[in-house]
This record gives C-alpha cells, sequence and structure tokens, in this order.
C-alpha cells in the first residue's frame, strides 16, 4: 500500500506491546520512540549513524534507529532498553555493566548494552574479542571501552 | 556562628582569592588506622540502576506539555556583518511561533556583550537567529525561510597565519596578545654556558570534546518563575549567566541537571542556547527547548585551541638547566586562554626559566576548557622537549627527570607542596612497564618493520579543591538519609562518592542513602571542573554527616535515657553497652521530625600548595611501513592523596588515557582556510577512539595515601591528571622505536611517515 506524504499509521511491537503509532512517513524510529512512544532511553547523539547510541534491537537484530524510519518497522519486533528487564529483575547484561563498572556519564550505555543482548542470543559465552565486534560501532566519549568488553564477557559467563 | 575568612585556591593552573562563609571548626583527617565502612571500598554506583535501564533522564530526556522546539541559524561565514534579516516567510510557516534575531531579540548580556546576536558574525557558526516551532522540522524548514543579507569582511582562521603580518586585525590591538609570562633565574646564560641544547617547534591541533549529550537546555517560565534544565557541569553557573542576561534574581531561577551525559570542561555556564530557550519560554509563556545537533556541537560549542609551541631546554653536566617556553593558542572567538606553559613552570625544579604564553584570536569557533586546558597541550610539548634532550645528553630520560623531580617546594610560588609523591610514581610505573629492557634505539617488535619502544612523560595539576561548597544532611524519621548539594555527577561518580564519605561518617549503611544534587534550590556547590569537585564536596558533606551525628546521639539520649556520651551510631544502629537499636525505631518514638546536618568546606592552609603528580609510562609498536602506532601497555600511576572509591578512580584513569589517546593518534578538528567552515564536524571523520583502539592493556596504580595537609579527608581530584601525560608518554615511545620524533599531535601516520623519512635523511 502505498503511504505518505501525509501522516500515516504504522503498527509496532515495542516490547512486547502491540502500539499503532501516527507520523510523517520520514519520521525515525528514533524519534518515534523517544517523542512519541516516550521512551527515552534510546539516545540521540548523532542522529546520522555515525556512533551507535540509539542502538535497538529489531526482529532480534541490533539497529541504529535513527537510521530507519519507523514505517519501515510495520509489524516487527522492536526491543529497547526500557523493555530488556524482566519482571523487576534486571536483564544479565544491565546487572554485569554495574558490576564492571561499564560506564560514566551513561549516554551511550543503552546502545551499548542492547549491543551486547543481541550479541548473547547469538553466542551465548562471546570472548573478548568479539564483544569488541558487538560494540565497534558504539562510541563512548568517557573512555568506559576496557570495563565495556568485560562487563560483555562476564554477562555471558553468568546466563 | 557563620564568619567570613580568607581563602586562596588553585583553579586549573590559576590562583583564585577571596572571601568564603564558613561555619564552626574544620574536622581533623580521620586517625591512622581508622577502620572505615565505606571510604576506600570499591562500591558499585549508586545510580546504576537508573542509567543502565535507561530510567536516568538527561536533559535531551525533558519534553513538557506544549514544548516549542527552537533550532538555530548560525552564519556560514567565518566574518561578516549583518545588515538586513527577513523573516516574514519564516514567521507564515504553520506551527512557527517566534524568531529571534539581532534586530528584534532584547538585550541579553552575554560574556562582556550586550546581545546574544552579534552585529558582525565572527565564525562559521555564530548565532543569526533562533525560530521556535511547534516541532523540530517546523523549525528546521523556518530556518530555510529566513533571508540574511551579509557584507562579507576579510577573515582568518589559521593560528599561524593569524599570527603573520598579512591577516587581518581582528580585535583593534591586534590578533596576539600576552597572557602570561614567567621568569626566574637567568635563561640566556645559563643557555650560553650549557653543553647541550633542544631547540625545537611543537604543535598540537584542535580536539573537540564532542561530549555525547549535545550542549542544550529545556526552560519553562510561568509567569512568575523560570525552570531551566540544562546539561551542564555547573548548575550555579548557568544560574549565574541567567541572571545576568535576563535580569532576573536569583530566587526566580531555578537550574536542574540530574543526568548529563558528558561535560569534559565546555558545559561550565550558561550558553546562548540557554538565554535563547529562556527568552522564548518568556515571550511565548510556552517551555522551549533548544539542544545543539552534533555539527553545531563541533562548530560552536567549544574546542581545545591548536597551539605552536617553541621550547628550547640546556643541559649541563647531567641536568637541566635552562628552559624557555614560548606558546601561542588559537582561541577563536574566546575570551581568555589555556596556558600550555602552566606545566612548564611548576613541574621540574629547574633555575633557570623563561615562559610566555599569548592568545591569538582568530575567525572560529572558541576556545572552551577540555579536560586539563594548556596542560595538556603543554605537556606533550615540554615533555616530548626533555626526553630529546635526554638523547643528545645521552642519559636515560627518566634518571634526567627524577633530578629536578624531587623537589618538596612549588619552584614557581616557593611554597611547599602539602603533599607529593613523584618519586614514588616513576618507581611504581618504571618497575610496571619494565623500564629496564628500554634501550636507546628501540626494542625488537613483533616482525621486522615493526619497532618497539617504551616512553614515559609526567603529569602535574591542582586538584585541591575549595570553598565555597556546602551540603545538608537530612534524616528522616525511618533513620533514611537524605544528602542535598548543589553539585552535579558528569559522569565522574560524584553521587556514589559522597554517598560513601556521609555514610561512612554518619555511620549509616550505603543503602540507607539518597543523594539529590544538580538543582540550584540546594545549598551551593562549585564546578565540576578541574578536579575540584570530590577535594570540595567530601569535606563538605562530612562536616555535614557529623553535624546530623551528632543531633541523632543527643535525640537517642533522650529517649533511650542514657548520656549522649555512651552512644554510637554504626550500620544504622544506635549502640549503647552492646545493645542495638535502629535508629529508625529511636526516631519514631518522637513526633515528626527532620534531623538536619550542615556542613561547608574550610579553605585550604594558604602557606601551602596542593597539587597532583603522577606518571604515564607508554609501550608502543610502530608500522615503520605504514606509520600506524599500536599502544601496546599504558602504566599509569598518580598520587592523589586518598582514593575513595578504586574502580571507580580506576574507571577514571582509563576513561582519562582513552581521551588522551584520541588527542595523541587521531583527534583533530579540519577548517577549511578560504571558507572557514570545519571540514569534519560530525562522528563520522572527526575520529573519537572506539573499543578497537584500546590499548592491549592500561595498569592502573595509585599511591593512596592520604595528604594529610590538604583537607580533612586528605583527598585530592582525578579528573585532569589520567589525560595529562599519556600523549607525551606515546611520542617518547615512538621516537624511542623509530628515532623519529613527531612534534605534532595528533601523531597521524603521515605525520609518523614524515617523521621517518627525516630521520632516515639523517641517519
Amino acid at each position: 500500500m502505498p503511504r505518505g506524504p501525509g501522516a500515516t499509521d504504522v503498527a509496532l511491537l515495542v516490547n512486547g506491546q502491540a502500539v499503532t503509532v501516527r507520523g510523517a512517513p520520514r519520521r525515525t524510529l528514533l524519534d518515534t520512540l523517544r517523542e512519541t512512544l516516550g521512551l527515552t532511553g534510546t539516545k540521540k547523539v548523532c542522529d546520522e549513524g555515525t556512533c551507535g547510541a540509539c542502538t535497538v534491537l529489531i526482529d532480534g537484530r541490533p539497529v541504529y534507529s535513527c537510521m530507519t524510519l519507523a514505517v519501515a518497522c510495520e509489524g516487527m519486533a522492536i526491543e529497547t532498553i526500557e523493555g530488556i528487564a524482566k519482571d523487576g529483575e534486571l536483564h544479565p547484561v544491565q546487572r554485569a555493566f554495574i558490576d564492571a563498572d561499564a560506564f560514566q556519564c551513561g549516554f551511550c550505555t543503552p546502545g551499548q548494552i542492547m549491543s551486547i543482548v543481541a550479541l548473547l542470543r547469538d553466542n551465548a559465552s562471546p570472548t573478548e574479542d568479539e564483544v569488541r565486534r558487538a560494540v565497534v560501532g558504539n562510541l563512548c566519549r568517557c573512555g568506559a571501552y576496557p570495563n565495556i568488553v568485560k562487563a560483555g564477557v562476564s554477562a555471558g559467563k553468568r546466563r | 556562628m557563620p564568619r567570613v575568612v580568607e581563602s586562596r585556591e588553585e583553579f586549573e593552573g590559576e590562583i583564585f582569592e577571596s572571601l568564603v562563609i564558613v561555619e564552626g571548626k574544620d574536622l581533623p583527617l580521620p586517625a591512622a588506622g581508622t577502620e572505615f565502612t565505606e571510604i576506600s571500598k570499591s562500591r558499585r554506583r549508586i545510580d546504576g540502576v537508573q542509567r543502565v535501564t535507561g530510567r536516568a533522564r538527561y536533559t535531551q530526556d525533558v519534553y513538557l506539555p506544549g514544548m516549542l522546539f527552537v533550532r538555530v541559524l548560525r552564519s556560514p561565514y567565518p566574518r561578516a556583518r549583518v545588515r538586513r534579516i527577513d523573516t516574514k516567510k519564516a514567521e507564515k510557516l504553520p506551527g512557527v511561533r517566534g524568531v529571534l534575531h539581532r534586530f528584534n531579540a532584547p538585550k541579553a548580556a552575554f560574556r562582556g556583550e550586550e546581545s546574544i546576536f552579534r552585529e558582525e558574525v565572527r565564525f562559521v557558526g555564530d548565532e543569526v537567529a533562533a525560530v521556535a516551532a511547534d516541532d523540530e522540522q517546523t523549525a528546521v524548514e523556518a530556518l530555510r525561510l529566513i533571508e540574511v543579507d551579509y557584507e562579507l569582511l576579510p577573515h582568518v582562521v589559521d593560528l599561524e597565519e593569524a599570527i603573520g603580518d598579512m591577516a587581518p586585525r581582528l580585535d583593534s590591538d591586534g590578533n596576539v596578545a600576552e597572557a602570561a609570562t614567567h621568569k626566574r633565574g637567568d635563561a640566556k646564560r645559563a643557555f650560553k654556558e650549557a653543553d647541550f641544547v633542544v631547540d625545537a617547534t611543537y604543535r598540537t591541533s584542535t580536539q573537540v570534546h564532542n561530549s555525547l549529550e549535545t550542549h542544550g537546555a529545556v526552560a519553562t517560565w510561568d509567569g512568575d518563575q523560570l525552570t531551566v534544565y540544562e546539561s551542564t557541569q555547573h548548575t550555579f553557573g548557568v544560574r549565574q549567566g541567567l541572571r545576568t542576561a535576563l535580569r532576573l534574581p536569583f530566587s526566580k531561577i531555578r537550574v536542574l541537571c540530574d543526568y548529563m551525559g558528558g561535560g569534559f570542561g565546555s558545559k561550565g555556564g550558561a550558553g546562548k542556547y540557554s538565554i535563547i530557550a529562556s527568552l522564548f519560554s518568556m515571550q511565548l509563556g510556552r517551555p522551549a527547548r533548544c539542544i545543539l545537533t552534533r555539527e553545531e556541537e563541533n562548530i560552536a560549542a567549544g574546542n581545545r585551541s591548536a597551539t605552536l609551541q617553541q621550547l628550547r631546554v640546556g643541559g649541563k653536566g647531567g641536568r637541566i638547566t635552562a628552559i624557555e617556553h614560548t606558546s601561542w593558542a588559537n582561541v577563536g572567538q574566546g575570551k581568555w586562554v589555556a596556558n600550555p606553559t602552566g606545566p612548564t613552570n611548576t613541574l621540574y625544579d629547574i633555575a633557570n626559566l623563561s615562559s610566555k604564553s599569548y592568545k591569538v584570536v582568530t575567525n572560529a569557533g572558541s576556545l572552551a576548557a577540555f579536560r586539563a586546558p594548556g596542560y595538556v597541550e603543554g605537556t606533550f610539548a615540554l615533555e616530548s622537549a626533555i626526553d630529546e634532550l635526554a638523547e643528545k645528553m645521552g642519559v636515560d630520560p627518566l634518571s634526567l627527570r627524577r633530578k629536578h623531580a624531587g623537589s618538596p617546594k612549588d619552584p614557581m610560588s616557593g611554597k611547599k607542596y602539602s603533599d607529593k609523591h613523584l618519586l614514588e610514581c616513576y618507581r611504581l610505573g618504571a618497575a610496571e612497564i619494565g623500564w629496564q629492557r628500554r634501550r636507546s634505539g628501540g626494542i625488537r617488535g613483533s616482525a621486522p618493520h615493526r619497532r618497539r619502544g617504551i616512553g614515559m612523560a609526567t603529569q602535574i595539576w591542582g586538584g585541591g579543591g575549595g570553598p565555597p561548597a556546602y551540603a545538608t544532611v537530612h534524616v528522616n524519621p525511618d533513620g533514611t538519609v537524605v544528602l542535598t548539594g548543589g553539585t552535579q555527577d558528569i559522569g565522574t561518580g560524584t553521587r556514589t562518592v559522597l554517598a560513601q564519605i556521609c555514610a561512612d561518617e554518619l555511620g549509616v549503611d550505603l543503602d540507607a542513602m539518597q543523594v539529590r544534587i544538580g538543582d540550584t534550590d540546594y545549598p551551593y556547590g562549585p564546578i565540576s571542573a578541574g578536579s575540584v569537585t570530590t577535594a570540595s564536596m567530601g569535606p563538605a558533606v562530612r562536616i555535614a554527616a557529623r553535624d546530623a551525628k551528632e543531633q541523632l546521639l543527643g535525640a537517642a539520649a533522650g529517649v533511650l535515657e542514657t548520656p549522649k556520651a555512651e552512644l554510637r551510631l554504626e550500620g544504622g544502629m544506635i549502640v549503647s553497652k552492646g545493645a542495638r537499636t535502629p535508629l529508625g525505631e529511636i526516631l519514631s518514638k518522637v513526633e515528626n521530625n527532620t534531623v538536619i546536618g550542615k556542613g561547608g568546606r574550610h579553605p585550604n592552609d594558604p602557606q601551602l600548595s596542593q597539587r597532583t603528580f603522577g606518571a604515564q609510562f607508554a609501550e608502543v609498536e610502530v608500522d615503520v611501513r605504514t606509520g600506524e602506532i599500536r599502544v601496546e601497555h599504558i602504566v599509569a600511576v598518580h598520587d592523589i592523596g586518598r582514593v575513595i572509591n578504586p574502580t571507580m578512580a580506576r574507571s577514571q584513569v582509563e576513561g582519562g588515557v582513552l581521551q588522551a589517546l584520541g588527542f595523541a593518534l587521531s583527534e583533530e578538528r579540519f577548517l577549511d582556510r578560504a571558507t572557514g567552515r570545519v571540514m569534519n564536524a560530525n562522528l563520522e571523520n572527526y575520529k573519537v577512539p572506539t573499543v578497537k583502539d584500546v590499548p592491549a592493556k592500561i595498569t592502573v596504580k595509585f599511591i593512596d595515601r592520604p595528604d594529610r595537609k590538604a583537607n580533612n579527608l586528605g583527598i585530592k581530584g582525578l579528573g585532569e591528571p589520567p589525560i595529562i601525560p599519556t600523549a607525551a608518554a606515546i611520542a617518547n615511545a615512538v621516537a624511542n622505536a623509530t628515532g623519529a620524533r613527531v612534534r605534532h599531535a595528533p601523531l597521524t601516520r603521515a605525520r609518523v611517515l614524515e617523521a621517518l623519512a627525516v630521520a632516515g635523511a639523517r641517519s
């Protein structure tokens, strides 16, 4: 069905909940999550696909949500940082980040965590190099990288 | 009774004298052998859950009902006169609610200028107009509809071009101004008598902070009070800036910063974005949000100045006998200059010295303090030159430094240091890197074309902190504790460190603590910069906790009908001759109450110089075919007094080293001379280190001995120290590995290859 140029409805499955959002076809998934759905845990840092802070999972794959249009996600399952803790229990990667002191200002953290969550689903006990590969597209300006790598490896071990 | 005392504090290499209000007497240092319950323990960050779940609310995450989105029109020219602005088309666009520019904006004083929109715009990115609209896209479209008539003026953006005679004069008294000078002994004579002299020119490129959360503010005016959410290192600084610009009393301005996504020096006070958001909110009666884009962050939010530095170092009889350091820094349109000669003046005990620092204005974005401003640039030049001299003299560069690094006195002021363990930093670092393996000419690499080398460099910085800094401790009837203070946590772990100090002194568990900061309605807190936060706030928190504890013990004495002297507070329990009663149980016996403890930081001893010291060692491999530098190992040893939280301190050092790695190897803003534009105003072409750039090994060590004369906890700061010596240590290791001296940071592959060619031609 052709869409646009006006606002259009898009059905998404966000953190397990079916939602319909209305917006212009040019609207990014990032802006839709943050501004339409109020899910501000996903951060906007560059808005041009160069830093990874806006990483979310679409059908289980890590994706830069600033480079993804919401209309392109019709019917897809989207997971954000707000959705990975279950029943009040932190996700093992979230717990590992706290234990390894894997963040300072915390602005890149949601994106780093989502990249590692995706990695662990394919590879339950990654090596340091595999964790590095998973987050190489996630910039951290505070330089928490050594602890991010430790957190990724230990999250794999504790699952 | 509060009283006024004189205070003399160091901040980022400058001494400030002021009067401050203090109360009562300072506490003595905890006795040696005190068993702390929280201090010196590696506690997890108390706000960790908020940060890993996405619930931490940053300025960027503040969306208020009816909020307007503001975007700024910026000058596309490096220097031009704004003759006319036509906003008719923009104003007609549906959804546009307001446009501000120099012909209609109210006067708003900002950094010595009367208006936030200049008649003569002075760099690409200078504010020309701003639009407020119902949504961001409309604001962006409206910017395109604003017509501006510019009269182009001659410009200069390059440092060395601006110094030259042919450059347009940007200020009536020229582009170059002397900013700092220091002399001791007789350098001229010492150079004449020297057996060895190094005379070299060093350059450092412009580094951009690129905090992941861009600068920005959300302002809301309710007809009586202005509330501003801002990503800042100093809520009180923002309040001061807004008061000056908007002429509102302090009581009507509240600035909030709950979580913030990185600052590194550039978020020290109100920005034009804060004033623009506030003006729109006050004019239009709706909240307004002005948050910079990544491109704006790169062109208009500050940077570390590019520098040109000339060093002469003379040696005789195995010692350094003379030093001359002249620095020019491109401050863009900045009104101050960070001083690269700071470390030269103070680091080594060298008898004959002459230094000069010049500020050079250009049509480029302003400098902003960037983590050890001046010291990173200056240490790169100074410590490179010291190594060059050692090489010429045929002596070990570490041994040469040792001869000048042991003095207990600040060579510039003549004052004694409160404490200093630099020689021990050298000893620990040398052992850790395996300095004895170092050979002149380098050691064998992992392949014939890979050369390996070891280098080191020294760090000096302030970080003693001081007044004014205040905190309040509220104890609730259930025994829980809320610590409040007008400081902010910019990612350094301030919340956690202050909670540890408070819980320890008070005698409660960390779990009982909440820390509320980032609000100008709390007692005054200093800027989170200059490595002063912990050393300023920590001692104030301890006094506030002690005050609350004394009151709680008094209350417990009344409830338990036991003399106060027989009571203690431990782990949230009132302990009396073996009986332990939860604090909450005791407080619940009396009517609703809040026990309030107050504390303020006392001044430092004015007869002493409070400094941090450290040394870093680097082992690198250089591919002589490609010029690629691989940093294999960094050893960082720092002397910062007592360490409150070893894990977080280690994280801070790793972060500093990695930011330094960017400065040393990859980060460099490119300005086009013809158009004045930043050619890499994004994270694609401006190269911030990634996880793949991290050295194979970073070893972090602390002397971790309380500075007994610094303050009531024996603590000093750590924000800046780790970023200061890394680049020089790497440059020295590269020179050791290859014989090639790269005198321009970052040491890109092109520069390494160029230096290799020079070294090859020489040998």
